[in-house]
């Protein structure tokens, strides 16, 4: 299934039909000095879906999502999401679109000055205003125990390994019950085991969240497990687009070495 | 031909610099515009202000104590000859506690501050940087600006003014044990010197002053990290460039004080 820039999201909304558009990208441009990292990338989520979005490292991937939250102001094009256009929200407005959407970090970003509990009780306190400390405790024991790390609730992050400091994060963003979740390189650095695990997790949170997810990956074993759609992110644009059978097929040079090896 | 190029090529460079230099000054008004926005625009940070203001008094007090202390000693022992070869020895107290509550005080007291804090908010909020910390906490709505930076810059501007009180106290202390020690001066006729030479002018505007020296360095700090470069060279960086400005700017501040103030002597 291959797709031009003007009838990608035609033909994505055909195949897709009946099903809802949580999140849209338009002719989507970014540059970082001379470097043009985003050059008109179109593309659509739909309810409840896993989309990944594969490349090589530093094709835009992340800045992708980092747009879709305003963390970066593209140079041109638009970003809806839950029918709210980015760019044009005010700081308040921004802040509420930004409690559905769970980010989860290729680095985890856990704030490593609080314990993981503070950790996941911050945005609560912050955002819904909760201070009742047992309502707090239960709230994030369900989220840890939603990720299996239950007895880490006391411990500080640098106490954890690379997984379950993924797992923590995505706990994190759980916490807010959010619609849509961006995983950020979910299985990046991870032994295999342990990737599978967060394969597993992203599959279980769609399943209980009932969450539309994007995943940025360019590891084709987490690819191939958590996708329901992949669209590959090729020189800026997104070139190709299908599930992950049909792109195992592709001819495109710059994909084809990704099943290949 | 070569050398109009050349020369094109120069200025060009500069021209560059210089507006590099122009966008981080408006950057930097931006940035305490919005500081000063966010201090009054609710939700308030009362709970983290206090956190921070804890820290701040902890992380400086051992270091005020040890430096105001000797600098008290050190300056009643190098004042003490010359007043003495005029038979003033008895203006000791009052020249100490003139240069004390009006200089000494909140120039040591800023100078470590912006040490010991500017560094620390610096590379603290600098790594938090890096490790996407603060990336985290604005996608998940949680104002990290108002949480991080207007916390801090509100600590340090509170806590200044109380760190330099407590610096005039012990480098007066110190000053009065050096007195005492040479010729036996009692602590109550020493104090009633240092309260009649040392005017509601001098104390005010030593602690307005200072008050500018705690903005100063939680700005720089928290502006530092808060933009500091990818990397953990980013946060070195961030931490080092914290303590140079913050030191820079106690200077010209206590400048343009020392000019502002003596308007009204």
């Amino acid at each position: 299934m291959r797709f031009t820039e003007n009838d990608t999201v035609k033909e994505a909304v055909n195949a897709k039909e009946g099903r809802q558009i949580v999140a849209s990208i338009r002719d989507l441009h970014k540059s970082f000095g001379d470097r043009d990292v985003l050059k008109g990338v179109n593309l659509d989520l739909f309810e409840s879906e896993n989309l990944v979005i594969l490349g090589r490292s530093g094709t835009g991937k992340s800045v992708l999502i980092k747009c879709m939250v305003g963390l970066i102001t593209p140079d041109s094009g638009t970003i809806n999401v839950l029918g709210k256009n980015v760019f044009e929200l005010s700081p308040k407005e921004l802040n509420k679109l930004r409690l559905q959407i769970g980010f989860s970090f290729q680095g985890s970003a856990l704030y490593d000055s609080m314990t993981i509990r503070e950790n996941l009780e911050f945005p609560l306190k912050r955002n819904l205003g909760i201070y009742d400390k047992n309502k707090l405790k239960d709230l994030a024991a369900e989220a840890l125990e939603d990720v299996g790390l239950l007895h880490t609730m006391d411990q500080m992050p640098a106490e954890l390994s690379g997984g379950m400091k993924k797992r923590v994060g995505i706990a994190r963003t759980l916490i807010l019950k959010p619609k849509i979740m961006l995983y950020d390189e979910p299985t990046s650095g991870l032994d295999p085991i342990t990737s599978m695990e967060i394969n597993e997790l992203i599959l279980s949170v769609r399943e209980k969240y009932k969450t539309s997810s994007i995943i940025i990956t360019h590891d084709i074993s987490s690819a191939k497990h958590t996708s329901d759609r992949i669209v590959a992110l090729i020189g800026g644009v997104n070139k190709v687009e299908g599930t992950f059978e049909q792109l195992k097929e592709t001819t495109e040079p710059e994909l084809e070495p990704f099943f290949k090896y | 031909m070569g050398t109009l190029m050349e020369s094109a090529k120069v200025f060009f460079a500069e021209f560059m610099k210089l507006r590099s230099f122009l966008q981080q000054v408006a950057e930097i008004y931006q940035f305490v515009t919005r500081v000063i926005r966010n201090f009054f625009v609710p939700p308030y940070e009362g709970r983290e202000i206090l956190r921070q203001c804890f820290f701040v008094g902890n992380r400086s007090l051992f270091l005020i104590t040890f430096t105001a202390f000797i600098a008290g000693v050190v300056f009643t022992r190098q004042s003490r000859p010359s007043l003495a070869s005029f038979g003033a020895e008895s203006w000791l107290p009052s020249l100490v506690s003139q240069a004390v509550v009006r200089s000494l005080g909140p120039l040591i007291t800023g100078l470590i501050c912006a040490g010991k804090l500017g560094s620390n908010i610096g590379a603290e909020l600098g790594s938090m940087q890096v490790s996407e910390q603060i990336d985290a906490m604005e996608v998940s709505g949680t104002r990290p600006f108002s949480f991080l930076v207007v916390s801090r810059v509100t600590a340090t501007t509170l806590m200044l003014p109380l760190l330099v009180v407590y610096a005039d106290v012990v480098a007066l202390l110190g000053s009065f044990l050096t007195v005492n020690f040479f010729n036996s001066s009692s602590f109550s006729l020493y104090f009633n010197e240092v309260a009649t030479n040392v005017t509601y002018l001098d104390v005010f505007s030593s602690l307005v002053k200072s008050a500018f020296f705690g903005f100063a360095i939680g700005i720089v700090g928290s502006y530092a990290g808060y933009h500091s470069e990818k990397g953990t060279t980013g946060v070195g960086k961030a931490a080092n460039t914290a303590v140079v400005v913050a030191m820079i700017m106690i200077f010209v501040i206590d400048l343009l004080s020392l000019q502002f103030i003596n308007l009204f002597r």
